[in-house]
């Protein structure tokens, strides 16, 4: 269960390492980006960095470690990966579904205009209409 | 070496991203509306989970992996809770 630096080859130890400081440093550039950007249509894609390749380089070196680690394949942390991967496209759209409906229910300078939007509901809309 | 190399870079990793939860907690915290705030939210467990990976592999004990894909569970339950809410106003329809 526990293992220790010294059971991993040299190898292994610099492209583990690799990988887990590309992690974190694109995760530290999605931050970076969800503090500084000025408008929030900006900054909902400022963290899709550290939920792509962030979350992906640190689970690759954390597989990589494991496996050099232990002598056999430890690939379960790819769930992980493959969770992050697959639920932020559907958190990211809903928050932004629903900043647009909030800043259009009110008027809001910042709002999307309405011909250049991909709600669903409109397009529905615009075909029973015509 | 090896041991250099692995403990030199769990250490840096974990440094930014400590320092990419302050950011994304600041951001949090001064966010002007409330979609702000859960976006920060969502970032925020997107990096509590990646630290607690990186800690999992500086103490070799494979337990941290529950802990981060929990983690990961509960964060994507709550922003889409969240996100429901701004909608909304309610949470289940």
């Amino acid at each position: 269960m526990t293992t220790g630096y010294a059971d991993v080859p040299l190898w292994a130890a610099i492209v583990s390492a690799a990988f887990i400081l590309l992690g974190a440093g694109l995760s530290l550039v999605g931050a970076v980006g969800v503090a500084r950007l000025s408008t929030f249509y900006d900054r909902i894609h400022a963290p899709t960095l550290a939920t792509s390749w962030g979350a992906g380089g640190m689970v690759m070196g954390s597989m990589i470690f494991f496996t050099a680690a232990e002598g056999r394949p430890v690939i379960h942390e790819i769930l992980i990966g493959v969770f992050v991967t697959v639920t932020t496209p559907v958190t990211l759209m809903m928050l932004g579904r629903a900043a647009v409906y909030r800043d259009r229910s009110e008027q809001n300078p910042g709002a999307l205009p309405k011909e250049t939007s991909v709600d669903r509901a409109d397009t529905v809309s615009n075909h029973k209409g015509s | 070496m090896n041991v250099l190399i692995m403990q030199a870079a769990l250490f840096i990793a974990q440094l930014m991203l400590a320092l990419a939860m302050i950011l994304c907690t600041w951001r949090m915290i001064i966010g002007p509306r409330a979609q702000d705030r859960v976006l920060a939210l969502d970032a925020l467990y997107v990096c509590a989970m990646l630290q607690v990976l990186a800690f999992g592999v500086r103490t070799g004990n494979t337990l941290y992996f529950e802990a981060a894909l929990v983690i990961g569970v509960l964060g994507f339950v709550a922003t889409v809770s969240l996100a429901k809410f701004l909608m909304r106003g309610e949470v289940i329809e």
